[in-house]
């Protein structure tokens, strides 16, 4: 096949774009890419150990990095959602799923409800500090008892006069540490269903607030992912987000956009990951040549691409219908299950080709692997993703 | 839901009259097709009456003046009417033996091919595969020796679609001693004396009629030279992404069947008191090959809209070729599984898909080809 290169003089070396994006996304990709690579990629390591320090926050505010899709009234750059997009690509270059996870968790996935259904006021207290990367944001959805089945959510907002009195339990609280407020789902009509459900904004200093512990994990070490007490803590009713009654549908539309920028994550993820790897492959040695040079493992390399190509297809189709102002949710599932699946498998045969090397720290390679792996649990499974594609077409 | 880019509305019309043309007139006729392992003649004529034999090419010449575009359409269609070797036949003509007329042929070859081959009055095919040289098109045999006012070619082709029916022959022959790169020419061989055609039998892609062709010193006048003498390996190379983006989106055309058809007969079958698409195991296998089928059209289309634009994609169109034909026969072996016992019946669409997909890893350059190539754009 060497002839292809003779005849055909493909210009595959060449960053050609893809339609959704223009010349400004791509400068806004470099500039991204270049604080990225300066400031936060050479701390990865330190951070693993320590989580990323909340002066991330304030310094990507500075730099105009956390309301990039958000409106300029509130502080924003008033992009459109491929910005969004751009920002959750390029933050996999930092090599820390945790510090990417903490920064998605308060620009995509706190924050769009706020803008969504927020009064004035809120998002003049909440979103404006937010976007300056003064106030952090986390959202709490799970608790000990109920994760996938959102139904089975027991924290409970009882109505006392003026004010809502909270109790209740959220745990793997990503941002839940060092969050100053919390977007919190709770069921405020026992007997009502889906009907039944609240969202609150709660400033986590409240009294009856309480930061029960930094949960440990297999991966996204440097993000602080908190096990949260609710014990009687008083809000006033202007702390209701949205509707009383609504929390359940409002939530369902904040996962959306969530998943599609973790599948976004994911790919960038897994490209970076097998960037790295290739060049491993060419500079590694084994029985006298690279080891890329040996046709099985140039074979593996050709699958990767193709799988992350195919997956990136897929995110960047869908978020063009999301920003059309579609609402593609089967899409969206598919795009977030096919993509964290493949970014888990990526990334564990990136481990096979580093051989020795790849099971060790050192290389960060096994860290893609326990990093990536969140990605087919957190928002939603993959057999969440398959039950909602499956009920999508009336099955 | 908006088409998807590259499509527009206008390519969504024409999918709907083509598919509305084809569900009349051909897939009412596929199963007795594969079951006698030819489809007729007269389905060229049909397809030529309609102008779908010409979409992509030129009024002067009897075409439809559309593109590659039109033509995406008609082949996503072809891989619905439930014969893969039918929609192979027609494919052949219109994706593989006729664009290199098109691109290198003279006025007159033109005239003579291309402009019957529109009307559905010649059938064409394109033969460069042989016994012993397949994906290595370097180690070719068949030879044109220089005569009188042309060639004389003797050798053998093999695995060439629409090989019995041909009218004309599109063949790769070796005119220098050493063939190779810059050894290889083509010729538009007339069926005639000294041509002879062998029909294969196959694991699918029964309607079509799958040929040995042997070459015993058939004499082909000089103004059939196709192309550039000893320059036949353009030729190849220039059809290869349009053929392997065929491909790709024949099998985004038959998952996406495949799986509405499946899907439907989930809900209406019951087992254990409901329906087997609310046992969960179902939903979600189900679920998996919709998704599978999303992907590859994803992959598939963006490939073509970049092929469209003039990007010479090859990276991108390797790719498709490489996701989608593998992911066509895993979806459909999986559509095979939940019809159980009924789908592995022969009348049953269901077993042929599956076995008419499994061409997909093997033919327009083996999914080891497609590594290879990915390998070495990744200078690997």
């Amino acid at each position: 096949m060497a002839a292809t290169d003779t005849v055909l003089k493909p210009d595959h070396q060449s960053k050609r774009k893809h339609f959704i994006f223009t010349d400004e996304h791509e400068q806004l990709r470099e500039s991204i890419r270049a604080f990225v690579a300066k400031e936060l990629a050479p701390h990865a390591m330190e951070w693993e150990e320590t989580t990323f320090p909340d002066s991330v926050f304030r310094r990507m505010g500075e730099l105009d990095l956390l309301g990039l899709d958000k409106p300029e009234a509130y502080g924003g750059q008033g992009g459109d959602y491929f910005t969004s997009l751009v920002l959750g690509e390029e933050m996999t270059g930092a090599n820390s799923g945790g510090l990417a996870m903490g920064v998605a968790v308060h620009t995509d996935m706190a924050m769009p409800p706020i803008l969504a259904f927020g009064s004035e006021e809120q998002k003049l207290q909440w979103v404006v500090p937010a976007i300056k990367g003064e106030k952090i944001l986390c959202i709490g959805i799970t608790e000990p008892d109920a994760g996938s089945d959102v139904a089975g959510i027991k924290t409970r907002a009882v109505r006392d006069g003026e004010d809502y009195v909270i109790n209740g339990s959220k745990t793997y609280i990503t941002n839940g540490h060092r969050a100053d407020v919390i977007v919190l789902v709770t069921k405020t009509d026992p007997d009502a269903g889906y009907g039944g459900f609240t969202l609150f904004l709660v400033p986590m200093d409240a009294p009856g607030v309480i930061r029960e512990k930094k949960l440990e994990k297999l991966g996204m070490h440097a993000s602080d992912t908190a096990l949260l007490a609710f014990q009687d803590v008083r809000v006033p009713a202007s702390a209701v987000l949205g509707e009383v009654g609504k929390g359940f549908y409002h939530i369902m539309w904040e996962l959306q956009g969530e998943r599609l920028i973790g599948a976004a994550g994911s790919v960038a993820g897994a490209q970076k990951c097998f960037e790295r790897t290739l060049e491993y492959a060419k500079e590694r040695k084994a029985f006298g040549r690279e080891i890329g040079k040996f046709q099985v493992i140039r074979h593996k390399f050709a699958e990767m691409a193709t799988k992350i190509e195919s997956a990136r297809q897929m995110v960047y189709v869908t978020a063009w219908r999301f920003a059309n102002g579609e609402y593609p949710v089967r899409e969206i599932s598919m795009a977030k299950l096919h993509a964290s699946r493949i970014a888990v498998e990526v990334a564990d045969e990136c481990i096979q080709i580093h051989g020795g090397a790849g099971y060790m720290k050192e290389y960060g390679v096994e860290r893609a692997w326990r990093d990536s792996r969140l990605n087919r649990i957190g928002a939603g499974t993959d057999e969440i993703m398959l039950d909602v594609i499956g009920r999508s077409y009336g099955l | 839901m908006s088409p998807t880019p590259p499509f527009t509305a206008e390519h969504e019309e024409l999918r709907e009259s083509i598919r509305g043309f084809l569900d009349r007139e051909l897939a009412p006729h596929a199963q007795r097709w594969e079951a006698e392992e030819w489809f007729p003649n007269e389905v060229f004529g049909k397809l030529a009456a309609q102008g779908l034999l010409g979409l992509k090419y030129p009024a002067e010449l009897g075409g439809q003046g559309g593109d590659y575009l039109h033509e995406a359409v008609l082949v996503q269609e072809l891989a619905r009417i439930g014969s893969g070797g039918t929609a192979a036949g027609i494919g052949a003509h219109v994706n593989i033996a006729t664009p290199p007329i098109w691109k290198f042929g003279t006025e007159e070859q033109k005239q003579r091919y291309l402009v019957p081959a529109i009307r559905g009055e010649k059938i064409g095919a394109l033969a460069i595969t042989e016994p012993d040289a397949g994906s290595d098109v370097a180690a070719l045999r068949t030879t044109a020796t220089r005569v009188d006012g042309g060639f004389l070619v003797s050798g053998e082709k093999t695995y060439i679609t629409n090989g019995v029916r041909a009218d004309f022959v599109v063949t790769a022959v070796k005119t220098t001693q050493e063939g190779g790169h810059h050894g290889i020419s083509f010729l538009i061989v007339e069926r005639g004396a000294g041509v002879s055609s062998a029909k294969l039998q196959k694991l699918g892609w029964s309607a079509s009629d799958t040929a040995t062709i042997s070459y015993d010193e058939v004499f082909v006048p000089q103004e059939n030279l196709l192309g550039e003498l000893h320059e036949g390996f353009k030729l190849i190379m220039a059809n290869f992404q349009w053929e392997r983006l065929a491909m790709a989106l024949g099998a985004v055309g038959a998952m996406q069947l495949a799986y509405e058809r499946t899907a439907q007969y989930a809900r209406e079958r019951t087992a254990f008191g409901r329906p087997l698409s609310k046992h969960q195991t179902i939903r979600h296998k189900l679920a998996d090959l919709a998704t599978s089928a999303y992907t590859a059209r994803c992959v598939t289309y963006d490939a073509l809209r970049r092929f469209v634009a003039g990007e010479q994609p090859l990276r991108e169109v390797t790719m498709a070729k490489l996701a989608t034909q593998r992911a066509s026969f895993e979806l459909m072996d999986e559509c095979l599984q939940i019809h159980g016992g009924m789908g592995y019946m022969a009348e049953h669409w269901v077993q042929r898909a599956a076995r008419d997909s499994r061409l997909g890893p093997i033919g327009g350059g083996s999914d080891e080809i497609m590594r290879e190539i990915l390998g070495r754009l990744l200078d690997l």
